[in-house]
């Protein structure tokens, strides 16, 4: 019990309720028993995890184990957001957290206790289309359609990035504002997302509509 | 994945306190540490989540640098305009690092201490000393392409993945660091990373109980500050190659020269003597060629990552001439 108190003097067990170092009570009732052990003898109990996922609220009895993906297509049934690589190599698992793109595969849902995620479910409006999700059907950006819901999904979040000013890897001036998008940067900016089918021209296409009728 | 318990911790602190505990591993953004826990190359038994702690600002020093905690990350750093304006070798280098996705998750810190991407390592299936020690290395008479040609052993020759790390190498910057007595230190980029030896499985200078809070850049050095990364693909791909340059000069003649390497050895690779032949040096052919030529010193290749000596060599051409033309 002493070390367990070592390893996490203090823990947030959720993101409303703090513990108070000392408070070993409510400390064990929030910890699996491995973690106050030390030992090998872990035991990942359910960790309670509050995800607000297209604008709802689930809250969730998780293994630490479950990443982000995980959860929202085995727990949640949102099944648009796909399992690709698994090793953040393919981009396929791209949902926005608190607005920014991310892997879903490679990080846990319980890091995510608290936050807001948009997955490809939640860009529509009602029975309306998502401006990049129109552009895509209007430039068939897409064969097989397994990356689709990666690559627009990571496109919103690029095109977020892109009016805040951020630059990348081919801005030619980095002390200016990037706000410019031309393929170039599209293209690096999107690389992150592979399409096996090699849809890359009608992507590009696609984004650069999505682009026009954002601004 | 092997079972693990996960908590937060509420202070930098207890986090050194969690780190000191066998089998705890800190985590922060993560993209590296659950891949590798997915292959089992990593198997912690408790996760200790940080990423809710307050080291994610980018603050001047009182001395003309900037201050970034071990948290921010990798793309707001790269975004950041203070660090454009006068660290664009750092912004660059991030920029040409991993994806967009992954850039949003990584951490400064997270970042210095990635660990490689040799295929052996990887593979819990071979030999790696670095994975388990004293088992032997696969990478020395196997595939061998993106390994080492500088600063290997007969342990290992995997290269350190980071091109932030090269950036803040060429800028000097220094690495601070909690343990869990509340010791604070700053540790030289320079000594932060560790040659492999006969202990691979040791990579930084982080002792027991010791984590990274903070990565310092003394004030801009005067020059032209550039990043080259040379791959096999435009993006997304770690390096073969790059390199960070600053170089002040001025109608062809260099008044003083950084030069920090990637992709060629066990850490950022930084030579004094290389610099210095370019101190005070006509810009052309033969001054490149004594550059690259200090660089290079010692260089040996494990037979498919041979090319990467002429490759430096040609980078280096490409980027002083670069610069120097401007």
């Amino acid at each position: 019990m002493e070390d367990t108190h070592a390893i996490f003097p203090t823990v947030e067990v959720t993101r409303r309720t703090v513990i108070e170092t000392g408070t070993t009570a409510l400390l064990l009732s929030s910890l699996p028993r491995g973690a106050l052990a030390g030992t090998d003898q872990v035991d990942p109990s359910p960790t309670s995890t509050a995800l607000r996922v297209n604008g709802h609220l689930h809250n969730l009895a998780l293994d630490p184990r479950t990443t982000l993906l995980d959860a929202l297509r085995e727990h949640l049934a949102l099944t648009g957001s796909k399992k690709g690589c698994d090793h953040g190599q393919c981009g396929a698992c791209t949902v926005l957290v608190e607005g920014r793109r991310i892997n879903s595969c490679l990080t846990l849902a319980v890091m995510h206790d608290g936050q807001s995620i948009t997955t490809v479910e939640g860009l529509a409006f009602g029975e309306g289309l998502h401006p990049m999700q129109a552009a895509f059907v209007e430039h068939d950006g897409f064969q097989c359609g397994y990356c689709t819901s990666g690559q627009i999904c990571s496109a919103v979040g690029m095109l977020a990035e892109s009016r805040e000013g951020a630059p990348s890897y081919v801005t030619a001036d980095l002390t200016q504002p990037a706000t410019e998008l031309s393929d170039d940067e599209i293209r690096e900016r999107m690389s992150g997302n592979i399409c096996r089918c090699a849809a890359y021209p009608n992507i590009v296409a696609a984004i650069k509509q999505a682009m026009g009728e954002q601004t | 994945m092997k079972a693990f318990s996960y908590g937060r911790v509420q202070s930098v602190t207890d986090a050194a306190i969690a780190a000191s505990k066998p089998g705890v591993k800190i985590i922060a953004g993560g993209t590296n540490l659950l891949d590798l826990m997915k292959l089992q190359v990593e198997t912690p038994s408790t996760l200790v989540d940080i990423n809710r702690l307050p080291l994610d600002r980018i603050e001047e020093t009182s001395k003309g640098g900037l201050r970034i905690g071990a948290l921010v990350r990798n793309s707001d750093l790269a975004a950041d305009v203070r660090v454009r304006q006068h660290y664009g070798v750092l912004s660059r280098a991030l920029l040409a690092g991993a994806s967009a996705q992954l850039r949003n998750k990584a951490t400064t810190a997270g970042n210095l201490l990635q660990r490689a991407r040799c295929y052996y390592f990887y593979d819990v299936t071979k030999p790696c000393n670095k994975r388990v020690p004293g088992s032997g290395c696969s990478a020395l008479a196997g595939f061998n392409r993106i390994h080492a040609i500088l600063g290997g052993s007969e342990a290992c020759i995997a290269t350190h993945p980071s091109d932030m790390a090269v950036a803040m190498r060429a800028l000097d910057a220094e690495v601070e660091t909690i343990d869990h007595e509340g010791r604070t230190r700053t540790i030289p980029i320079a000594d932060f990373h560790r040659l492999p030896g006969l202990t691979p499985q040791i990579e930084s200078a982080l002792g027991s109980g010791e984590i990274v809070t903070a990565v310092t850049l003394p004030p801009p050095p005067p020059g032209v500050q550039v990043y080259r990364k040379v791959r096999d693909r435009a993006s997304y791909a770690f390096a073969l190659v790059s390199v960070a340059a600053i170089v002040d000069s001025m109608r062809g003649r260099i008044r003083s020269a950084r030069l920090a390497f990637g992709g060629l050895a066990p850490k950022p690779w930084r030579v004094a003597a290389a610099e210095q032949s370019l101190a005070s040096a006509t810009a052309g052919a033969n001054s490149f060629d004594a550059a690259a030529d200090a660089a290079l010193e010692g260089a040996h290749g494990a037979g498919s990552n041979d090319f990467k000596i002429p490759l430096t060599r040609r980078t280096v051409h490409a980027v002083l001439g670069e610069i120097t033309r401007i």
